[in-house]
């Protein structure tokens, strides 16, 4: 199975992304508890993009591609706007955060706690990618 | 588009808000407009009453983090209510009990406010 979802980059679109997760990981059989988790993850992939990449540049594209192969569910969210390097991300330290009002770096540690699988690719043509995986059990 | 809305209730000298279904980057501004208004106001006693909250994301709980060492220096704080299972997870994920108190109900948390006037 594939399917794909492009929007643009406004956070008005967050709503139907999580919708597309919500009813494509359904059909394939994931709980509720699984969907939720990915349909967060997802939120913060694509808020990351329209505020770090596009730096809420309202027109640019965001591509978001689903891929159910033998139990594995893989969710690619596609940009072309500004590159970033994921390994100099800290894993937040909340209240260091707290004390200095900081709260970038919160999406990522979520990806990482909710997701299976996550990775960082940098594709041709300057485009940016994250992949998000989820074993059906 | 997301489904969100903010209200605000006044119990003597806490101010309650209630928030009702989908917080992401989309509507958190929204939540700051509240907590800008409340501090303006030298509301700094706030309760969050999750009762009708479907969704957060990080956005979302970064609102709390923008705001709460105000209300924490002006004497008062932020204390929340009525969180369902799942949101509770993703503010358990970020590490919020160690830093926030969490209450089943609206009332307790308001008595805790007034106790320790």
């Amino acid at each position: 199975m594939n399917k794909e979802l492009v929007i643009k980059s406004t956070t008005d679109n967050l709503a139907r992304v999580r919708d597309f997760i919500t009813s494509t990981a359904k059909d394939v059989g994931f709980n509720n508890e699984t969907v939720g988790e990915m349909v967060l993850a997802v939120d913060e992939a694509c808020t990351n993009v329209i505020k770090h990449a596009y730096k809420y540049s309202p027109d640019r594209t965001i591509t978001v591609n689903i891929e159910f192969v033998d139990g594995k569910f893989r969710i690619s969210i596609t940009d072309n706007g500004i590159h970033f390097n994921p390994s100099t991300v800290p894993d937040p330290d909340i209240k260091v955060y707290h004390k200095e009002k900081r709260t970038g770096g919160l999406g990522m540690f979520l990806m990482k706690k909710l997701m299976d699988e996550v990775s960082y690719n940098t594709l041709n043509e300057d485009r940016n990618q994250v992949i998000l995986v989820k074993y059906l059990n | 588009m997301a489904d969100f809305n903010v209200n605000t209730r006044e119990v003597g000298s806490v101010r309650v808000i209630e928030l009702k279904g989908y917080l992401d980057a989309h509507t958190a501004p929204e939540l700051e407009n509240t907590f800008n208004s409340l501090i303006n106001d030298a509301n700094f006693k706030v309760v969050v009453n999750f009762n009708s909250l479907k969704y957060i994301s990080s956005a979302g709980l970064g609102v709390f983090m923008a705001y709460v060492e105000t209300m924490r220096e002006n004497s008062g704080d932020i204390k929340f209510t009525n969180m369902n299972k799942d949101v509770y997870n993703i503010f358990d994920l970020l590490g919020f009990p160690m830093l926030y108190e969490f209450f089943e109900d609206e009332d307790l948390a308001i008595q805790k406010f007034n106790n320790s006037l």
